[in-house]
């Protein structure tokens, strides 16, 4: 072939460092014609800084980036996207209150005379997303559609765009199992036209599924680049970790055995809980020393659930009571008081990006630490704390939360709870974004929280979250639930099953 | 050396308003012969304490991502409501109500304090925006001040209230020390307590101050609250300070309280700056004002420059934290 030589993109000694904190060190990256190039490593190893490089994010960096063999070097976004890279954000950017159609052609509608040309856009619309196997109404109200269908039309817009390589970053996270298999289905046609992916994720059957090469970062380092058909997923975890972790990710596969503890007092009693159109009639208990997983698809009202418990939404009707006693928070600060405590999903949602670490610990003690004035070296010397038993890095504590990477941000929500345990402990997808260790440190804690006696309910759509966390696990369908799994054994299949 | 730069960008907030202020201070002290002395800097800093004080509250409010528009309206009605409850002098034709002089204080702050209570009422409890909530007050201390005078003017206050408003203790004006101990007391609140801390916090993320479990909407009555107390004890020693009680004295305190927190560097999104930043945007504010008059220029002329100057001071601290943003 007379096109070897030069591959679509081509990084050459990329090194990037953040005030002096080195993100990613001599990365040399290319990406071939036509491949799914799978990107793994743990939180922080730099996946996101590299694809931020290359979609024009991070202007200053040392190395060098060539397109086709031709050297580029792009300053923001627009120039990236020019040259034909497209990137799918974690966080979606669709604009929800416009049309699908809209939303494909966002920022370029086709016009006629001077209006927008509607029939055009929607013909358009209509026949680009049909080529991509994706069958939904150009006119539909983006907001109104599943999460999974947003992403795939995202995605459908960077294409549209004309870019000819597609960098996903953690695009499975919030999927269910048939989304993302649609979703792989829609990247090996664009694969199949020619054009080149990247795919960032924590899921390594997924990434081995779709991949045809997979990349392997540690601490900032490029350790390897492999075919996806020679290898497996202990591999992979050893090169991530540098250490062997097969026995952790291996017993997600199996079935798992459940624990109840049918002698322990209830701390958490709710009954016939309902909100608006989320949820209905949900009754369900957890004891002291339980972990009570709740898994469903996205949209199945689990978010609704969590934050109705935690008083963030209100409840139209149904009992709910902590440790005896009877109440219906009005207030986060009202279930925080009854001892209730919630992680959300979100990381936007939970957490303060322009403050140092500590302080986003401590915030939610800080009454705990001093009723009147602050006691910023407690505060400090408590964050050093579960800086270190939870392994967060960079590992200090007066870092600005917005420069840690995904998943440590995620480990620093969960501390701020654990100085002063609650009576029930509230997760939302817990381990979203998190690698392999991470995961393993949350079960880690998990199961010290419920050693300790506390009452955990985790609400995840990933089944192996549920799975390595729970002791019982109820199962959420439409609001309402539909099944409860105790006191034996249940396997990924049985759960994905009962959704 | 990255080290110092980090540094110099964390504090680009403070930095750039101190710049524009010292490069206001040398071009006055330059272009006018009148301007650079002892007794002239002890004016400005008169000048600038009753806005001063009502910033003190601003500030917090700010800080929390609110406005409070009320705030002149609430210092008019403070000030009139000390003198209301004051013996006048024969020739004042108010139908007035005489009480002890501490009474007519401690009634006139009740006043004020009902008046933020219902501002932080409105705000939290039934969710009216803050801005319209506040605009709506503007109104209701303006309608309360104008049932109280009748369009009349009232003079005497209580003696401690003139003793603070226009007396002086070893030469210094009592104005100037106590809104220096408002701006301190502020400062000491929001930097070394638990609730200084919400106040920053709730800015920065309201969402994730609640997922703490916060009590945000207690955290934002109470600066609203804690806005109309101040607003408070500005207008009654405003009243003294001036020599007189009367509709519309405080009118155009609210844009220079306003502007005092903002030029300083207080970003109105919340969340960032403090009582550092009034300060040096108080003195802004004041060595503008004041300069101003010690120039020859047209008097009518000096209000459009006086404008200009400080857009050119906000555009500075906007710049300046993008670049801190971006690098
Ligand atoms: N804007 C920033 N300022 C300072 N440091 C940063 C910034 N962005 C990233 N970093 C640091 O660079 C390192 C790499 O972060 P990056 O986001 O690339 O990790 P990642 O591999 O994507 O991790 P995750 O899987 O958790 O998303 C981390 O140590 C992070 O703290
Ligand atoms: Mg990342």
């Amino acid at each position: 072939m007379t096109e070897e030589a030069a591959p679509p993109l081509e990084l050459r000694g990329i090194s990037k460092s953040f005030g002096g904190v080195a993100a990613l060190r001599d990365v040399d990256f290319v990406l071939r014609r036509g491949e799914i190039h799978g990107l793994v490593g743990e939180n922080g190893a730099g996946k996101s800084t590299l694809m931020k490089i290359i979609a024009g994010l991070h202007g200053q960096y040392d190395g060098r980036m060539a397109i086709d063999g031709r050297p580029v070097h792009f300053r923001s976004p627009r120039e990236a996207l020019a040259a034909g890279i497209g990137m799918v954000h974690q966080e979606l950017s669709v604009v929800p209150d416009l049309s699908v159609a809209e939303n494909v052609y966002l920022g370029q509608q086709p016009t006629k005379g001077g209006i927008v040309d509607w029939r055009a856009m929607m013909d358009g619309a209509r026949r680009h997303l049909a080529s991509l196997g994706i069958d939904v109404d150009p006119g539909a109200r983006m907001g109104s559609l599943a999460i999974g269908l947003q992403q795939l039309i995202e995605l459908a817009r960077v294409l549209f765009s004309g870019a000819r390589i597609v960098i996903l970053d953690e695009p499975t996270s919030a999927l269910s199992p048939p989304e993302v298999q649609r979703l792989f289905e829609v990247l090996r046609g664009v694969r199949a036209s020619g054009r080149s992916i990247v795919f960032i994720s924590h899921f390594l059957d997924d990434v081995l599924a779709i991949s045809d090469t997979v990349t392997i970062f540690r601490n900032g380092r490029l350790i390897a680049t492999e075919a996806a058909g020679t290898i497996d997923k202990g591999w992979l975890i050893q090169r991530m970790i540098g250490r062997g972790h097969e026995e952790l990710e291996g017993s997600y596969t199996g079935a798992i055995a459940l624990y109840s503890k049918p002698d322990a007092p209830v701390v958490l009693d709710v009954r016939g809980l309902a909100a608006g159109r989320a949820f209905a009639d949900v009754s369900l208990d957890v004891r002291a020393g339980e972990v009570l997983g709740i898994y469903g698809y996205m949209g199945c009202g689990l978010i609704e659930l969590a934050r109705t418990l935690f008083g963030k939404l209100r409840a139209d009707a149904g009992t709910m009571s902590i440790g005896g006693k009877v109440l219906r928070p009005r207030s986060t600060a009202e279930a925080c008081r009854a001892g209730i405590a919630f992680v959300p999903e979100s990381r936007r949602s939970m957490l303060f990006h322009t403050e140092p670490v500590y302080k986003n610990m401590s915030i939610s003690v800080l009454g705990r630490i001093g009723r009147l004035l602050l006691r910023p070296s407690v505060e400090k010397d408590i964050a050093r704390r579960h800086v270190q038993s939870l392994s967060i890095r960079p590992p200090t504590v007066e870092t600005l939360l917005g420069s840690l990477s995904g998943g440590n941000q995620q480990k620093v929500a969960l501390a701020k709870w654990l100085t002063w345990p609650p009576k029930v402990l509230v997760l939302s997808e817990p381990t979203r974004g998190m690698d392999v260790g991470a995961k393993e440190d949350v079960v880690r804690i998990v199961k010290g929280l419920r050693e300790q006696g506390m009452g955990v309910v985790v609400l995840s759509t990933e089944p192996e979250t549920v799975l390595s966390l729970a002791d019982r696990i109820v199962v959420m369908k439409k609001g309402r639930i539909v099944h409860e799994f105790a006191g034996r054994t249940v396997s990924k299949d049985q759960l994905l099953e009962a959704a | 050396m990255t080290a110092m730069r980090v540094f110099l960008r964390n504090q680009m907030r403070i930095i750039a308003p101190f710049a524009t202020l010292i490069v206001l201070v040398a071009f006055f002290c330059l272009t006018s012969g009148s301007f650079a002395s002892l007794d002239n800097a002890a004016n400005i800093l008169t000048q600038i304490s009753v806005t001063g004080i009502i910033a003190v509250g601003l500030t917090f409010v700010i800080l929390c991502a609110e406005i409070d528009l009320s705030v002149a309206a609430i210092a008019n009605v403070t000030g009139i409501a000390v003198a209301y409850f004051t013996l006048q002098e024969g020739y004042v034709n108010i139908a007035n109500v005489p009480l002890p002089g501490f009474a007519a204080i401690i009634l006139a702050l009740i006043g004020c304090f009902m008046l933020g209570l219902v501002n932080a009422a409105g705000i939290t409890l039934i969710g009216i925006p803050s801005f319209i909530m506040t605009l709506a007050m503007m109104q209701i201390g303006a309608g309360i001040s104008a049932l109280l005078v009748r369009g009349q003017i009232a003079y005497a206050v209580p003696d401690l209230v003139s003793l603070l408003g226009a007396g002086r203790v070893a030469g210094i004006p009592c104005l100037v020390l106590v809104a220096a101990a408002f701006l301190l007391a502020g400062h000491l609140v929001l930097t070394y307590t638990r609730f200084g801390r919400y106040v920053y916090m709730v800015g920065g993320n309201r969402e994730a101050a609640e997922y703490a479990g916060v009590n945000v909407k207690l955290v934002l009555g109470a600066v609203i609250v804690i806005s109309a107390m101040c607003s408070g004890v500005a207008g009654m020693l405003g009243v003294a300070h001036f020599g007189s009680a009367q509709q519309n004295e405080f009118d155009g305190y609210l844009l220079d309280a306003i502007a005092a927190v903002v030029v300083g560097g207080t970003s109105l999104f919340g969340g960032r700056g403090g009582i550092g930043n009034t300060i040096i945007g108080l003195l802004i504010l004041g060595v503008l004002n004041n300069g101003l008059d010690h120039i020859q220029i047209d008097s009518f002329l000096k209000i459009l420059i006086r404008g200009l100057i400080l857009l050119a001071a906000l555009i500075i601290n906007v710049y300046v934290q993008k670049v801190r943003e971006s690098a």
